[in-house]
């Protein structure tokens, strides 16, 4: 495994229950393990959510991480994904200053990066772009120059790339039965 | 059958075979205190809701079932919160109930509302927020399942008051199910397999046992281990008792004040077999410096002990009492084995020597002059040579606790009561009462100093209330004395705010009028009628105010964030030889 990695990506399926999230975010603030990103989210099986945390490596041993996380009761599985393994996506509404002259120079780079506009204003238009995060930091860069009125990002969600499921996934714990 | 959420309560612990509970009733509590009337459990009225706590953890130290106490909201509750701490920290199974405002209610602010959950979230295994009458006895039973299993420890109940009051129909679940809680407890066979085989090749081992041996209830297979390979053994302040005093092999207590053989075996081994035990601070010194050619086997049933401060050689995630059994099994068939091949087994001869030079060398000493001041040692020596051998001593935290924990011959499991990991001052007064409580046949003799006395002492009313006749010994230096030693070792002799006076209050006066038979004691010749005439009186609670040397020290001592290496020892020992 890459040594100089600087997040990890946990997954981790938990009973969908009353301040789950609290729990969760309690631990990683009182361990001292700093949070990049969160998103929480229903899954297939409405007793379970899904949470996906991108944790700061330097401030977070991963297999510390894991054991804690499991000690929680409503954490039933926890699965920490090396991003080569993993298909991770990112949503970002962006709103960029446009006025008349550089309008076209914007809605070129949107269709370059895939991205979509989802409202036009007089001064100003809204862009909405999905990938994976270096993507996001990649648009978010070329917009700059033309003046940034508000952005914001979902936070990374991620799941196990389908042809290494079986066997090259990476230390996918479960609970010892 | 119907009944209301707080007959189910009630129920529900009777079903849990709760024999007593430690509580004081308030409004949002009331409905439960009404059915308590008609049941078989005996309610014991503490005059602080922190006595509740740590009479619950008292009587689970002393017993090994768990301790059980019910509050009212809000101030109730974070009065709770600190045994919450101390019990999570020494993984001590208690069941805290509180009473919550009306569902409607919750988030409005209302009177002696606070979000306990959200509070004692960090401080609890896990807890519980009733939403419906209906769940009460499931969430009881998983309450006593969490507690008591895996790594013990504190959990809580947040009932709020009109679910007591709803209608449920009466059921008792048949188990739990609960797919996120599954501990581990037996070790893994291969895992075992290569202790057993770094067991066999070691020539200078030392189990280094923890509170966890208790907790496992694994102190008879400890012996079994230690008989078969000889390998001496450390108790760490939790684990004091584990193994007998008295046996050849315990070198007794290591760490910060930990005995010079015990810290330093320890800094010379090849090999540590941690046994729930969990590389703390206090005994490690600074992690870089500690056992530095030491193996480790590290054997505890929380996996995220493992590797946490110090990366083992080998890992065995499990229960002690079973590891222990398997590992006792492994280096019998490993004997067997050099038997049959005629090799022989590395001797530990030289090993046994070394610790018994050092043991003669550095013994713990200090020095009482016939008409000098009275030496708090010399009270602990005198109380541990007049009481029975299964006593059960409690105590506060500080100088007074170093050397009850250093002095005692702790010769069973069970008898040694304190607070390790949070360091609670005050816990001694509740605690006794709770293990009294829980061992009514046994005597109980606490060991406090001045200062935590003055934190709980008022629990005495309980003990009196209700007859519970423990015995207090008072350290009274007339100092916060684990803080004025650090600030005279450590703040060039600077006391800052760590004077309290010998005799305000007066401590016999406090003693009497909480219904105590209270006893001054001044110097040495005094300090054995004082135990014979507390040792006498059953019917109610002793308090012995021991008026001592406020220069004495703790020692040995290895300073904070310091190696193990730079062990201090006791001045006396300069002229413990000419003696």
């Amino acid at each position: 495994m890459n040594s100089d990695i600087q997040h990890h990506i946990y997954s981790i399926l938990v009973e969908n229950k009353f301040g789950v999230l609290s729990r969760v975010a309690g631990l990683f603030a009182r361990r001292g393990f700093n949070i990049v990103s969160l998103a929480v989210s229903p899954t297939e099986d409405e007793r379970f959510s899904r949470m996906t945390i991108v944790v700061d490596a330097a401030s977070a041993p991963l297999e510390q991480v894991t054991k804690q996380l499991y000690k929680l009761i409503p954490v039933i599985k926890v699965m920490e994904m090396h991003p080569d393994d993993a298909v991770e996506r990112e949503l970002m509404l962006v709103t960029v200053k446009a006025a008349s002259d550089a309008r076209s120079q914007i809605t070129e780079l949107a269709s370059i990066f895939e991205a979509r506009i989802e409202d036009v204003g007089f001064e100003s238009i809204t862009i909405q772009v999905a990938g994976r995060p270096d993507k996001l930091d990649a648009m978010t860069d070329l917009l700059t120059p033309f003046g940034i009125v508000e952005l914001q990002r979902t936070g990374l969600i991620a799941l196990p790339k389908l042809a290494r499921r079986m066997g090259r996934l990476r230390s996918v714990k479960t609970r010892p039965a | 059958m119907r009944l209301t959420g707080a007959q189910a309560l009630i129920k529900s612990l009777e079903h849990e075979a709760v024999e007593v509970m430690f509580g004081l009733p308030g409004g949002a509590i009331l409905p439960v205190y009404d059915p308590l009337i008609d049941s078989s459990i005996r309610h014991i009225l503490v005059r602080h809701e922190q006595g509740a706590g740590h009479m619950a953890e008292g009587y689970a130290h002393a017993t090994g079932r768990p301790g059980v106490a019910m509050v009212t909201s809000g101030p109730a509750a974070t009065n709770i919160v600190t045994p919450l701490c101390d019990a999570y920290m020494d993984s001590i199974p208690i069941v805290v109930i509180t009473g919550q405002v009306p569902y409607a209610n919750i988030g409005t602010d209302a009177f002696q509302e606070c979000d306990t959950v959200g509070i004692t979230m960090p401080v609890t295994k896990h807890n519980w927020l009733v939403t419906d009458a209906q769940d009460i006895p499931r969430i009881v039973r998983e309450a006593f399942h969490v507690a008591t299993t895996g790594r013990p420890g504190p959990v809580l109940v947040d009932l709020p008051k009109d679910i007591a009051n709803q209608q449920m129909d009466w059921y008792w679940p048949d188990g739990v199910d609960m797919p996120g809680y599954k501990p581990t407890t037996k070790g893994h066979p291969k895992q075992i397999k290569d202790a057993a085989r770094l067991m066999s090749e070691s020539r200078r081992p030392v189990i280094y046992a923890g509170g966890g041996i208790l907790k496992a209830r694994a102190a008879e297979a400890l012996r079994e281990l230690v008989e078969l390979t000889g390998f001496p053994v450390v108790t760490t302040l939790m684990a004091r008792g584990a193994f007998p005093d008295d046996h050849e092999l315990c070198l007794g207590m290591p760490g910060m004040h930990g005995n010079y053989t015990a810290v330093t075996s320890m800094q010379q081994a090849d090999l540590l077999i941690a046994l729930g035990s969990r590389f703390d601070d206090r005994v490690t010194g600074k992690v870089d410096g500690f056992a530095p050619e030491a193996k480790i086997i590290h054997v505890d049933i929380d996996p995220a002990e493992l590797g946490k401060v110090r990366q083992p050689d080998v890992p065995i995630v499990g229960d002690c009492r079973q590891v222990i059994e398997e590992m006792v099994k492994a280096v019998s068939a490993n004997k067997a084995k050099h038997a049959e091949d005629g090799a022989s087994w590395p001797s530990l001869d030289e090993w046994h020597t070394r610790l018994r030079e050092w043991q003669r060398d550095f013994p713990l000493v200090y020095d009482q002059q016939p008409d000098g001041p009275l030496k708090p040692q010399f009270c602990i020596d005198q109380l541990r040579d007049h009481t029975p051998d299964d006593t059960i001593v409690v105590s506060g935290v500080g100088q007074h606790q170093m050397w009850t924990s250093q002095r005692w011959k702790f010769n069973h499991p069970y008898t040694w009561v304190n607070s390790g990991g949070l360091g609670t001052m005050g816990f001694a007064v509740p605690a006794a009462i709770g293990a009294k409580v829980g061992m009514p046949e046994r005597t109980v003799w606490a060991v406090d100093g001045d200062g935590c006395f003055q934190m709980t002492a008022q629990e005495l009313v309980t003990a009196s209330s209700e007859r519970i006749p423990v015995k207090i010994a008072i350290l009274n230096n007339a100092y916060l004395g684990m803080v004025r030693q650090w600030q005279e070792l450590f703040y060039e002799e600077r006391y800052s705010e760590v004077y309290l006076s010998p005799d305000l209050p007066d401590y016999v006066m406090w003693a009497e009028a909480m219904g105590c038979v209270g006893i001054r004691v001044d110097s040495p010749e005094e300090v054995e009628p004082a135990i014979e005439k507390a040792n006498s009186i059953d019917d109610r609670p002793v308090v012995i105010d021991f008026r001592t040397d406020y220069r004495e020290k703790v020692y040995p001592m290895v300073p904070a964030g310091k190696s193990n290496d730079e062990i201090i020892l006791d001045p006396a020992h300069d002229t413990y030889g000419e003696r």
